[in-house]
């Protein structure tokens, strides 16, 4: 590539947002290159496990009926675990395998290459194991990205360089995010053959399961476990707010010894048993809430993906994914027309988008899944009413109703308590 | 599993320049060192006899935890230079 080449677009990052934004550009047309630091795409990603496709529909071309998806999710388990013991709310439904709702286990080293196989096919140069340094500006537009001393020109730059972004926007590096918006996943990929994946989970053939646990292994630490089942292995994880972690005080947990603290949960350790783990990874998550987030675009620049935040924690499940690729889309398509028009035309795009809605609609849940009470003690509350329930002692029963009442009375009908569900009424 | 087995399952191929570097002058006078906790990898470790830190960048998976939570910017950080590092063969 000689210095000073010009592309119409140029995107920083080769993940889902850097390449369906890359893909669409290619395809209306435009000289598309994408610059992704790792030996191939997906090669510096991560996937939290599971990806809505749902809401994507009419946005991505028909080409995603082959992508390599691992299992569609037909059991959805929520666990709270507190002293050895566990209470699990298991969800299976026809309604999860509607097509037009359905979410799917995907590991990204193969998603991520398959994405960056079509960006290239459709004509977008995909150029590996190329770290962006910096941007290009001239009178307050980007201009261009610089690679070491070498320089690329572009009628747009589109950052797609996920959650902790190193691209200088001038001279200085950027600052790295605030820990209170900032989620770390430490995972392993432990590999099951598929008959004994699908027995344990208790899955019908080439069906997946999802269990997401909060609970006392997180050690106070806001955050909680998760299990996605891929076609012949199993994502078994931690997700730690790293604000918490930090403030444990030096003291606290090892964030690495939290994920042992969850696989060695008697119900985890049981569907993991025999399993070998293969590959172990962490990764940040952007936890922001709507008003908090970092600028998606600016005068020769569009921001898509984690780069610009765009990450829900529900708390019952964290959608990262669909919200990269629908902002990937949607930059692509801002960046097939006038790149003068492009940041206004992304904003106005993203604005009317499920993203935009989505985000505003979860606004207070980051505020809400910061109350610590939610990881300690009403996994705390629900075990030991569930235990008190069905324990036959020799003193007898007594009124069954008994335990229920002083569990919620001393747990959760209280000011506390109270307050809680109050903030929860908004969520 | 210990954490340094489990570093061992990923590839890895390390940039010759370290990618993160404590300011020792900033961390000599840390009483915090969260970085020893935060790191998936542990990967961060007070040198013996000595009240320094270091860290083995080989084995980093470049989450980016060390210096998000570093209280006093005490981590120049960097990504590693184009094809180096971790390289996830599933994700």
């Amino acid at each position: 590539m000689a210095d000073g080449e010009h592309f119409d677009v140029v995107v920083v990052g080769g993940g889902l947002a850097g390449l369906s934004c890359a893909w669409e550009a290619a395809k209306a047309g435009r000289a598309v290159a994408v610059f992704e630091r790792g030996e191939e795409p997906g090669a510096k990603n991560v996937s939290g496990g599971r990806l809505y496709l749902g809401p994507l529909r009419g946005l991505l071309p028909d080409e995603w009926n082959d992508a390599p998806l691992e299992r569609p999710v037909a059991r959805e388990t929520l666990t709270l675990v507190s002293g050895g013991g566990a209470v699990s709310f298991d969800l299976r439904s026809d309604k999860l395998r509607d097509p037009a709702a359905a979410s799917h286990t995907v590991l990204r080293a193969k998603l991520d290459r398959w994405l960056g196989e079509k960006a290239a096919e459709a004509g977008a140069m995909v150029v590996p194991g190329a770290r962006v340094d910096g941007l290009l500006r001239t009178n307050g537009t980007v201009t261009g990205v610089r690679l070491g001393d070498e320089t690329i020109e572009a009628a747009l730059v589109v950052l797609a360089d996920g959650a902790v972004s190193r691209v200088a926007l001038d001279d200085q590096a950027p600052p790295p995010p605030s820990p209170a918006h900032v989620a770390l996943g430490v995972k392993e990929l432990v590999t099951l053959d598929p008959g004994r994946l699908e027995d344990r989970f208790g899955l019908e053939p080439g069906q997946g399961a999802a269990r997401l646990a909060l609970g006392d292994f997180t050690r106070g630490v806001p955050g909680g476990g998760f299990l996605y089942t891929n076609r012949d292995s199993v994502s078994v994880g931690v997700v730690l707010r790293l604000d918490g972690l930090a403030a444990a005080g030096p003291q606290g947990p090892e964030s690495h010894a939290l994920l042992d603290a969850f696989r060695a949960v008697p119900e985890v350790a049981r569907l993991l048993a025999g399993g070998e783990t293969t590959e172990y990874s962490a990764h940040l998550v952007p936890e922001r809430s709507v008003d908090q987030l970092p600028p998606r675009s600016a005068p020769g620049l569009l921001v898509a993906g984690d780069a610009a935040g765009l990450v829900i924690n529900h708390g019952f499940t964290v959608r990262g994914m669909d919200l990269a690729l629908a902002s990937g889309v949607l930059a692509g398509r801002a960046a097939a027309g006038d790149p003068a028009a492009a940041p206004a035309a992304y904003e106005a795009a993203l604005a009317k988008s499920f993203v935009l809605r989505d985000l505003r609609a979860a606004r207070r849940s980051q505020a809400f899944l910061a109350r610590d009470r939610l990881y300690g003690h009403y996994p705390r509350v629900v075990t030991e009413l569930f235990e008190e329930l069905f324990r036959f002692g020799p003193d007898g029963k007594g009124r069954v109703a008994r335990p229920a009442w002083k569990a919620l009375r001393k747990g959760v009908l209280n000011w506390r308590g109270l307050r809680d569900l109050w903030a929860a009424r908004k969520l | 599993m210990r954490v340094d087995e489990k570093l061992a399952l990923d590839a890895f191929k390390p940039d010759e320049e370290p990618h993160i570097k404590p300011r020792l002058e900033v961390c000599r006078t840390c009483r915090d060192r969260v970085c020893l906790r935060v790191c998936p990898g542990g990967l961060w470790t007070v040198v013996e006899g000595t009240d320094e830190v270091r860290v083995e960048c080989s084995g980093c998976l470049e989450c980016g935890s060390c210096v998000t939570c570093c209280p006093n910017g005490g981590i120049d950080w960097a990504q590693p230079r184009g094809g180096c590092g971790v390289r996830f063969r599933l994700g």
